[in-house]
């Protein structure tokens, strides 16, 4: 019966890769697994290989190499039959500034074959769970970007999906927004049962939505558990300081080195997993001063997800965002998007 | 057709049709342009009507064919420039993730080209009749030319379905509108094609479609029923429309790389 339901609702990546023509090699080899009702967040930087993937599941873009399974069926051999069985809100809230809210739920449903008869109180029931009932009837241009969002997911679920694909649904919205659409989304698995599978460039909406978080970079999983094991791996907190002179790198590294094991640090900073835990703190602040070295920042981090994907990859998420925005540049380019 | 094949052409032609009535930037420079380019050239080159063998002594009527063709260009652009911008904002994908099939994406598309053929057909046919232009085949011809009108405007309008199949890209559409605007005036737009005397102007001109579209238009109005030139006509803009239809499912096919 599990067997069924994971047949029915999950997915199953093995060795899924990839490549465009003159361009990067965006997804290399991925293996991943998502359980029926689960929220997987999928956690990387710009152009790690997120939406690529994404595509590639939602069969908009047949892969290179590998297979998946989505809700039981081969993207490429049976697209239909995925799309049939999947919802997707991607990357850009795809709507027509010229139609209402209310057109777009009449033409998503009807292009799903909803039965006519359905389609308007299928449509009205969907944009009252977003929070649109009010802005229906006006038309989408000029929707602010929380609720061109929270529209784009309504039209998702309009053929009542078994998986959802949202490829990074908060993206520019202000927390308020965020905070609505995580609650529909946790809502959604809770109650109704459907597999979400997120990507996201905000460690915070991985750790506080997702059961579980694959970590991808430069198109490859780096990690995957959930945010409480991928967190525990790391263990012990990390201090990372920043000397004044950036002549005192090394001295400070090596200050440092009496605390613990070396951890990945920020540019231009030095980092140790502290041995003794967070009552180190005060000894090397003490090391710092008598060592004569000034210190222009100084950081105690718990673990959190930053820290995974820093030990994982010798970056922070967020410098690796800068690193990551050519080559997210030259992937659209070649997937032909925006 | 299918049951839902039927919906599915439905739901995006009204969408369409929506489209095209709620951007009065397309419909109005389309209207509009044509007519003034005609109150222009019927005023400036009425003595071109005393050359010897001019088919009409009325150059508005000889001239009034011309809004026609001005208005199916205008169609290329409009239904490549919304084709594009669903492109460009992901709209087709989310139309992708969805049952619907090509077919339906193309004729849907159209639908709002062929409202607006309708409307440009029959504004340009009342204004030039009113100004005091002739229609030799009558009422009955009324209904032929704009029948026509809107036949040419879809037959052009696939033609801005490829480009923005082909590019992706709203301005490339947009860059068509000089091309076509070459191929009108290197036909019969000015003159019959008997009466033009620079030989290599002649040549292209006669080898040039546009010419027959043109004089099918002036068949009507100017000598009535002659079925060769419209039938000729209507037979071009077919033509143009299957081969533009043709090219735009490849270009679909291509664009729609869905598994």
């Amino acid at each position: 019966m599990a067997a069924q339901a994971a047949e029915r609702n999950g997915i199953e990546v093995e060795g899924l890769v990839r490549e465009f023509k003159n361009g990067p090699r965006a997804v290399d080899g991925i293996d991943l697994r998502v359980a029926p009702g689960e929220i997987y967040g999928f956690l990387g930087p710009n152009g790690a290989g997120k939406s690529t993937t994404v595509l590639m599941l939602t069969t908009l873009l047949p892969p290179t190499a590998g297979t998946a399974r989505v809700a039981g069926f081969d993207i490429v051999s049976e697209g239909p039959r995925v799309r049939s069985a999947i919802g997707a809100a991607l990357q850009e809230a795809a709507l027509d500034p010229i139609l209402t809210g209310s057109e777009h739920m009449r033409l998503q449903t009807a292009l799903h074959g909803i039965p006519k008869r359905e389609r308007e109180d299928r449509g009205a029931e969907l944009l009252e769970r977003v929070g649109l009932s009010q802005a229906a009837d006006r038309r989408v241009g000029g929707y602010s970007g929380g609720m061109k969002r929270r529209l784009d997911l309504a039209l998702a679920l309009a053929h009542r999906p078994r998986i959802l694909f949202l490829d990074e649904p908060t993206t520019g919205l202000d927390i308020q927004s965020r905070t609505a659409l995580w609650e529909e989304v946790a809502r959604l698995a809770a109650e109704d049962g459907v597999t979400v599978f997120l990507t996201t460039q905000y460690l915070e909406e991985a750790d506080s939505l997702a059961n579980r978080v694959g970590i991808i970079d430069h198109g490859h999983i780096v990690a995957e558990g959930t945010p409480a094991e991928l967190k525990a791996e790391i263990g012990r907190p990390t201090v990372e300081a920043t000397p004044r002179d950036p002549g005192d790198h090394e001295r400070l590294l090596s200050v440092l080195g009496r605390f613990g094991e070396q951890a990945g640090a920020s540019p231009k900073a030095a980092a140790v997993r502290l041995q003794g835990g967070e009552a180190d703190l005060a000894e090397v602040v003490r090391a710092l001063d008598s060592e004569g070295i000034a210190i222009e920042r100084l950081q105690l981090h718990a673990p959190s997800l930053d820290d995974v994907f820093l030990n994982k990859t010798g970056r922070s998420l967020e410098g690796a965002e800068e690193d990551e925005a050519e080559r997210e540049e030259e992937t659209a380019e070649a997937v032909g998007l925006g | 057709m299918s049951a839902s094949l039927r919906i599915q052409v439905g739901e995006l032609a009204r969408r369409s049709v929506m489209r095209t009535m709620r951007q009065p930037a397309q419909i109005v420079p389309a209207l509009i342009f044509p007519l003034f380019l005609l109150a222009v050239n019927s005023g400036g080159l009425q003595d071109a009507t005393n050359l010897p063998g001019f088919p009409t002594d009325s150059y508005l009527t000889f001239a009034l064919a011309v809004p026609f063709m001005q208005g199916a260009l205008f169609s290329v652009m409009n239904a490549g420039t919304d084709l594009a911008t669903s492109i460009e904002t992901g709209f087709l994908n989310r139309l992708a993730l969805t049952p619907l099939r090509g077919a339906a994406l193309l004729s849907g598309l159209l639908a709002g080209t062929i409202v607006l053929g309708l409307l440009q057909g029959v504004t340009y046919l009342v204004v030039g009749l009113v100004a005091g232009a002739e229609l030799a085949a009558g009422f009955g011809g009324a209904l032929v030319i704009v029948a026509l009108s809107v036949t040419i405007t879809v037959a052009f309008g696939t033609i801005g379905l490829f480009a923005a199949l082909r590019t992706g890209s709203g301005e490339a559409v947009q860059s068509l509108f000089p091309v076509f605007f070459v191929f009108l005036f290197i036909s019969s737009m000015a003159l019959p094609l008997d009466l033009i005397q620079t030989q290599w102007f002649h040549d292209v001109a006669a080898a040039n479609p546009v010419s027959y579209l043109l004089q099918a238009f002036r068949s009507l109005l100017i000598e009535g029923w002659e079925i060769d030139d419209i039938l000729l006509g209507f037979a071009i803009a077919l033509t143009i429309g299957i081969l533009g239809m043709m090219a735009a499912a490849s270009a679909l096919r291509t664009r729609l790389v869905r598994t």
